[in-house]
């Protein structure tokens, strides 16, 4: 791969900034406290106008729910662990889970994880690079099962 | 306000018909309930018509086009799973407001085969599998790993359930499969997504359920009382706000509400009915649905499907027309189809399926999590 003409996000919610570490950028309703991932004319909550203002997500949270993919579309690699995390200090994210084995032994709710942020294989058609995220196990060695 | 009651009701076999189309599936239901209430199209004031995957293709006037152009209104509407129950609560209040006495509503659809659902990219490149999954297999997954997570539900109680609608699909003709599935078998089929094999998953059908509503005055005129249904309760709800909607359909909120307004409409509970047709369009999901609908208590779900009383013949039979596992899930048909099924019962002509002494039954769809119908009915004539 030739040097990115162009990095980019591959969802909105994540940032990509020219001086920093990437992050997932929530908006958290001045009124009520709820964070959305994208922003909006009103909070979904309280209703409160125009009171959204950006925050930046936090990298570590735990796992809320999980599944194992075995089937999906052609040219998605399966099987593969879809997770939703809800992240320390406010916001729940969709997500894959890495670093541990698609099986249900491995994974188990409340797991703590941490957010990767690694460049995509996949190029559009016109060869931008992607930047994505996942989940892995916040400590590796959590990852078998431990449920005993 | 008029009282509305159902006085034709019937739906195709649910199947695959690719030699067919939208319009001509849709017409076959609709001619079969006009025929049921023995009235003509030309009695008809105004045609709702449900379908989800052709929603910009006209299909209620092309039904017309098949069955007779009489120039009345039509209103097509899509609502995903719920678009069928949408198009029929458009009629349901078309009446009550007093516009009409006699309405037409037909749900239909064509399905092919394959996943359906799946994270859209929203430009660049397509994010599903990469940013987690969005097919309705791991969507309804998580409803079921909540549930698991919650109460300690386990992928054998979630397979139960598609044994029991299995089996109660046995003794329906229009039934996609009428074929029974042990545990066995429907454990150890593909993995679709944990804990939802294959025979898990509602089958990808074509099929179309039509019904011809009137006002009571109508029905009464007409002496279509004996064989009438009433509909107690119509609701339609979306999905209030709950904190993990962005990524996690909440499938349980707008049921719930639609199942609360629903009783109070009604003015009957849970304990009052003889029936459910639910919207089991994964095995997950029936559970679920147990408690969303009040049928038991919070975290009994499991415990009520273990002691068989949502079989037929038990305390509250839940799907006993095979529900979408295994009669089929056409969506834009669903939310008709599942009146059409307790509309059999309450009068009586449910055949070997039929549930004794049925006088109050309960239909529910729900559809992404963003649109839930519940209808209420009750045995009208003696």
């Amino acid at each position: 791969m030739t040097a990115a003409r162009n990095l980019r996000a591959i969802i909105s919610y994540l940032k990509l900034p020219e001086d920093g570490e990437p992050y997932l950028e929530g908006w958290r309703c001045d009124v009520c406290g709820e964070i959305y991932l994208e922003s909006r004319s009103a909070c979904s909550h309280c209703l409160a106008r125009n009171r959204l203002s950006g925050v930046r997500l936090s990298n570590s949270g735990k796992i809320y729910n999980w599944t194992i993919v075995y089937r999906n579309f052609p040219g998605v690699a399966v099987p593969f662990v879809s997770v939703i995390v809800d992240l320390d200090g406010g916001g729940t994210v969709k997500g894959n889970l890495i670093g541990v084995e698609p099986v249900p032994a491995s994974i188990r709710f409340d797991m703590p994880v941490k957010t990767l942020f690694q460049s995509i294989e996949k190029t559009d058609s016109a060869g931008n690079v992607y930047i994505g995220y996942c989940f892995a196990p916040a400590d590796p060695t959590q990852s078998k099962d431990d449920r005993k | 306000m008029s009282d509305v009651y159902i006085v034709g009701s019937d739906m195709t076999h649910f199947g695959r018909y690719p030699e067919k189309n939208v319009p001509m599936i849709g017409a076959e239901a609709a001619q079969l309930a006009l025929e049921d209430a023995g009235l003509s199209i030309a009695d008809m004031q105004a045609l709702y018509c449900g379908n989800q995957l052709e929603a910009k293709a006209m299909s209620g006037q092309r039904i017309l086009q098949l069955i007779g152009q009489t120039g009345i209104p039509v209103v097509n509407c899509a609502n995903a799973c719920a678009t069928g129950a949408t198009a029929l609560r458009e009629g349901w209040i078309a009446i009550k407001a007093g516009l009409y006495d006699l309405v037409l509503c037909v749900g239909v659809e064509q399905m092919g085969k394959g996943l359906l659902g799946g994270l859209a990219a929203p430009n660049g490149i397509p994010i599903e599998g990469l940013l987690g999954s969005g097919t309705m297999p791991a969507v309804f997954a998580m409803v079921g790993m909540e549930h698991a997570r919650k109460y300690g539900t386990t992928a054998e109680q979630f397979a139960r359930v598609s044994v029991k609608n299995h089996y109660h699909s046995k003794f329906n003709p229009k039934a996609m499969y009428q074929t029974e599935a042990s545990l066995e078998e429907v454990m150890s089929a593909e993995m679709i997504a944990y804990p939802n094999t294959k025979l898990m998953c509602s089958v990808n059908v074509d099929g179309s359920a039509a019904i011809v509503l009137a006002s009571e005055k109508k029905a009464r005129e007409l002496g279509l009382m004996r064989r009438a249904v009433r509909i107690r309760a119509s609701t339609l709800t979306s999905d209030p706000y709950s904190k993990r909607d962005l990524v996690m359909h909440d499938f349980n909120a707008c049921t719930r509400l639609a199942a609360s307004q629903a009783y109070e409409m009604a003015g009957v509970g849970p304990e009052d009915l003889d029936l459910v047709e639910l919207h089991d369009c994964f095995a997950t999901a029936e559970i679920v649905h147990y408690e969303n609908l009040g049928l038991c208590g919070e975290g009994r779900g499991g415990e009520l499907l273990d002691s068989g009383a949502t079989y037929n013949g038990g305390k509250i039979p839940v799907n006993v027309s095979g529900g979408l596992l295994s009669k089929g899930h056409p969506l834009g048909a669903t939310g008709i189809a599942n009146l059409c099924e307790v509309v059999s019962h309450l009068r009586g002509e449910g055949g070997a399926r039929q549930v004794e002494n049925a006088r109050i039954g309960l239909t529910h769809v729900v559809g992404i999590g963003s649109a839930a119908s519940i209808h209420i009915l009750e045995r009208a004539g003696g």
